[in-house]
């Protein structure tokens, strides 16, 4: 056998092929670290200026370098707390359907449909947002809600048609096909002993698959929505579209707002000043954060469901 | 059917390892030898010091109960273990005297003379012909284009292929039957002239007559090639082996010519395996 | 009497399991009209402004009507050229390597980065692209927009890499590696061909998504009114036309909009379709 040193296995390939691939292997590394990079070190003059106050702060005056990115942040939760709670009971609803019940090529042809819908564009749903749904918002849905529940103060106030509600609407519609196809993945993970044991015990099919078939992929379904809730604080343009781009808190959902990333977009070309600059870039830090440590805990929870779904 | 005609033993229990000088005069040198091989995977023991003499130019065949270990040993004889991780080895392993876990030890050119064909047939998705080329291109054999079809073609002759394929060599070898598939797998071990050709289960998935053409091939390489087989099928054993050793929870239990193993076995454990009493 | 109660408590629960079952099959309903809507509206709208002159022809000044979008066409066209050049082969050999050669450690911090940089949000990526190359050029180029959708392309190319040379059946491997193939060969010459449909079909997958991405490209590429020479001018591309024009107050616009918006839907979803009826196809099936 000829003997082979580090000269023959350098020769034969192996350790070249090892060298090159750890070497995009550090690459994709450094990209990331570079990603998190930029945005603290770009961020600076900002971050130095206002501290903390930067999250608090509610004036938002690049005439006088005021920066405070309170009613950004408060637009971001809004518009996608109001996309949850459309979208979850929606998304969930769709997925128990083409789990549980749908035959397996209706379930198929169905999901394909649904994912279709996740790659449409943003921009695509910005465009109809402005079209369709801002004008009926203003002309029959929020008088409607004005006059069926005007005494909560969420309800009331001028019908502009774009402000929260609208956006939040939008990001609803868009985040639906996410929630789909994740939930229902993680509810095939269920084992089938769980469904039938249940049907065996005398429970009709929504019994078992509302006491047994959900809470058994809870944590699952639970990442689904963690992982929606990231596109939804991350999602730009159809926000941009039809928020209304005001930076004021306001506490009635039909009012203009204004959303992290729509200012990015708004604004960041228009951004003279250094400090303007920098804290554009610092809204974006906050954002990147925010997505990371929702994503990191919509990861977690659906590898722990995934891998007990099938390993039992 | 294939007649088998008892050898000399030249394959030992681990016990009386100490041998003469003999083997060497024997028909059948000693091939392969294991010393007290042991293998770990993690903390999990598959093989305890097992000690044997493999004889070239015949057929050593492995039998026990599934997890026994044969397959896990057929294994260390090219180091397929070796891409398996967190896997541990114990004892020495020599081919023609030298030690192929010995430091320096140039694995590739190890596993171009020891041959290896799978359970599951696993042709690559490529065509006949680049199939068996595959070894041929990759160990840089062929001095042409003509030698390179000349070898493919004597390659699959000697697998008893060449006369089914030889019409639809550039067609996907997917499209073979399963049997034509094991012995296009043969064919590509064949090709790149190995000393050893190691079989792990080769006809498990077979139907009978396919599984019969495949026994047939083993015969008539046994004249050039030196070959071990495991399989689980203790007719078979019986049908293609000059020696058989019986493996039982990752130990050897005997070793001994194929028709003494099945008439007349020293072990009480090896007498209950093979007449059916467990396993 | 106790016969009636059992019967009274499971007619209410069959009647609890109809509506709560249909209640579900409306939400499926409701999802999927969301889409046939999304179509339609879009085929109603743009259909009727599309023509010739908006794949051959430069915008119009406003309120000089007719004109197209070609530049737009031709800018997105070079930004996913610069996508894939870039993005992808830093991607697949950075999945190759999580997949074939790292140990467990690195592997999963490698994945960590992935996922992490795959939740970053677009407009977020379109600010590291800014400080990254248009700082420094000191102005808005093709180059720094094809940049920033290469880095969305590369989480996409990694897992997709990835997981399709895990797909790879091991016997395929320890095949080659038995006849005296050296690693590097094994994965070159069979691994990665057995898995280049799926990897294939995941960078398409990509492609599609950042052929669509707006927000990475309103301060990197920016926008151009005429053609973009070479790639280091600022260009025009079909998303950000599509925002530029919706959001601008004149109907002739608008109808710009709606034809652009038909093209890249078209596009895309042809792209995803096309993409998932490859992965269906029986790939390697050995045995």
């Amino acid at each position: 056998m000829p003997a082979g040193g580090w000269r023959a296995r350098l020769r034969n390939g192996d350790e070249v092929a090892h060298l090159m691939a750890l070497l995009f292997g550090l690459t994709l590394a450094l990209l990331t670290t570079l990603v998190a990079f930029e945005l603290v070190v770009n961020s600076s003059l900002a971050r130095h200026r206002f501290g903390w106050s930067f999250l608090t702060g509610q004036t938002w005056d690049p005439v006088a370098d005021q920066y405070g990115a309170a009613p950004f942040i408060y637009g971001t939760v809004v518009t996608s707390a109001i996309a949850l709670i459309v979208a979850v009971p929606l998304g969930i609803g769709a997925a128990l359907f083409l789990a549980e019940l749908a035959p397996r090529r209706i379930s198929d042809a169905l999901t394909l449909v649904i994912e279709l819908l996740a790659a449409v564009p943003s921009v695509v749903y910005g465009l109809i947002g402005v079209a369709v749904l801002v004008p009926l918002m203003r002309q029959y849905v929020q008088p409607a809600l004005q006059r069926v529940a005007g005494s909560i103060p969420v309800f009331t106030g001028p019908a502009y048609g774009v402000g929260y509600l609208t956006a939040g609407l939008v990001l609803a519609i868009m985040i639906v096909p996410f929630i789909v196809s994740v939930v229902r993945e993680v509810l095939l993970a269920v084992p089938r002993e769980q469904r039938e044991a249940a049907l065996a015990l005398g429970s009709t099919r929504w019994e078992s698959t509302a006491r047994v078939v959900l809470p058994y992929a809870r944590l699952g379904v639970f990442g689904a929505v963690f992982l929606a809730l990231g596109r939804a604080l991350g999602e730009t343009m159809a926000v941009t579209m039809v928020i209304g781009n005001r930076p004021e808190i306001s506490a009635s959902l039909f009012a203009p707002g204004y959303s992290m990333a729509a200012v990015i977009a708004n604004e960041f070309t228009e951004a003279t000043g250094n400090l303007y600059l920098h804290a554009l870039v610092e809204i974006g830090l906050v954002l990147f954060l925010l997505t990371m440590i929702v994503n990191a805990f919509a990861r977690i929870l659906i590898v722990v469901t995934t891998r007990r779904g099938t390993a039992a | 059917m294939t007649r088998v005609t008892a050898s000399p033993p030249i394959a030992r229990p681990r016990v009386e390892r100490h041998a003469t000088g003999a083997e060497a005069e024997s028909p059948h040198p000693v091939k392969i030898a294991t010393e007290r091989v042991s293998l770990f995977y993690g903390g999990k023991q598959a093989l305890h010091d097992v000690t044997l003499d493999i004889g070239s130019n015949q057929v050593t065949a492995l039998i026990g109960p599934s997890g026994c270990g044969k397959s896990t040993y057929l294994r260390t004889l090219n180091r397929m273990n070796d891409i398996v991780p967190k896997t541990r080895i114990a004892g020495r392993v020599t081919l023609d005297g030298a030690d192929i876990y010995a430091a320096g030890v140039d694995v590739v050119a190890l596993r171009r003379r020891v041959g290896m064909v799978f359970q599951r047939s696993n042709p690559f998705p490529k065509s006949n012909f680049d199939n068996v080329a595959y070894g041929i291109r990759v160990n840089r054999l062929a001095s042409s284009r003509g030698d390179l079809r000349e070898r493919v073609e004597a390659s699959l002759r000697r697998a008893a292929l060449w006369d089914e394929v030889k019409d639809r060599l550039h067609e996907s070898a997917l499209a073979l039957s399963g049997g034509q598939q094991q012995r296009l797998c043969i064919a590509r071990a064949l090709a790149v002239q190995p000393d050893v050709l190691l079989m792990d289960e080769p006809a498990s998935a077979l139907d009978p007559i396919a599984t019969q053409r495949i026994e047939e091939l083993i015969y008539e390489l046994k004249r050039d090639y030196t070959i071990v087989i495991v399989t689980h099928n203790m007719q078979q054993a019986a049908r293609v082996s000059d020696v058989t050793a019986f493996f039982w929870l990752g130990k050897l239990v005997e070793v001994a010519p194929t028709e003494q193993l099945f008439t007349n076995p020293r072990e009480k454990l090896t007498d209950d395996y093979v007449t059916g009493r467990f396993g | 009497m106790k016969i009636d109660r059992v019967a009274l408590t499971s007619a209410r629960r069959r009647s609890v399991n109809v509506l709560m079952l249909g209640s579900t099959a409306l939400c499926a309903a409701l999802t999927v009209a969301a889409l046939a809507f999304v179509l339609g509206y879009l085929v109603y709208q743009g259909g009727s402004s599309l023509n010739l002159a908006f794949f051959t022809r430069l915008p119009t000044p406003v309120g000089e009507p007719g004109g197209g979008m070609a530049n737009a066409l031709l800018g997105s066209a070079k930004l996913l050229l610069l996508a894939a050049l870039v993005g992808v082969p830093l991607g697949f050999m950075a999945g190759l390597y999580i997949a074939e050669f790292a140990s467990p450690g690195p592997a999963f911090a490698l994945r960590y980065a992935t996922d992490l940089l795959n939740g970053v949000p677009s407009i977020v990526i379109g600010i590291v692209a800014y400080t990254l190359v248009v700082l420094p050029m000191h102005h808005f180029s093709t180059i720094a927009g094809g940049v920033a959708l290469a880095i969305m392309m590369v989480p996409v190319t990694v897992r997709g890499t990835e997981e399709f040379l895990r797909a790879v059946p091991p016997s395929l491997r320890e095949a080659s590696l038995a006849l005296g193939a050296t690693r590097w060969i094994t994965i070159a010459r069979v691994v990665v061909p057995a898995a280049s449909r799926g990897i294939l079909t995941a960078v398409m997958l990509g492609l599609a998504r950042v052929a669509g991405e707006t927000a990475p490209l309103l301060f990197t590429a920016l926008n151009n009114r005429f053609w973009s020479h070479g790639w280091t001018e600022p260009t025009a591309s079909l998303p950000v036309m599509i925002f530029t024009y919706a959001i601008a107050p004149y109907d002739d616009w608008h109808r710009q909009a709606w034809a652009a918006a038909l093209v890249l839907l078209a596009l895309v979803l042809t792209a995803n379709v096309a993409a998932r009826v490859m992965v269906r196809r029986p790939a390697v099936s050995p045995g």
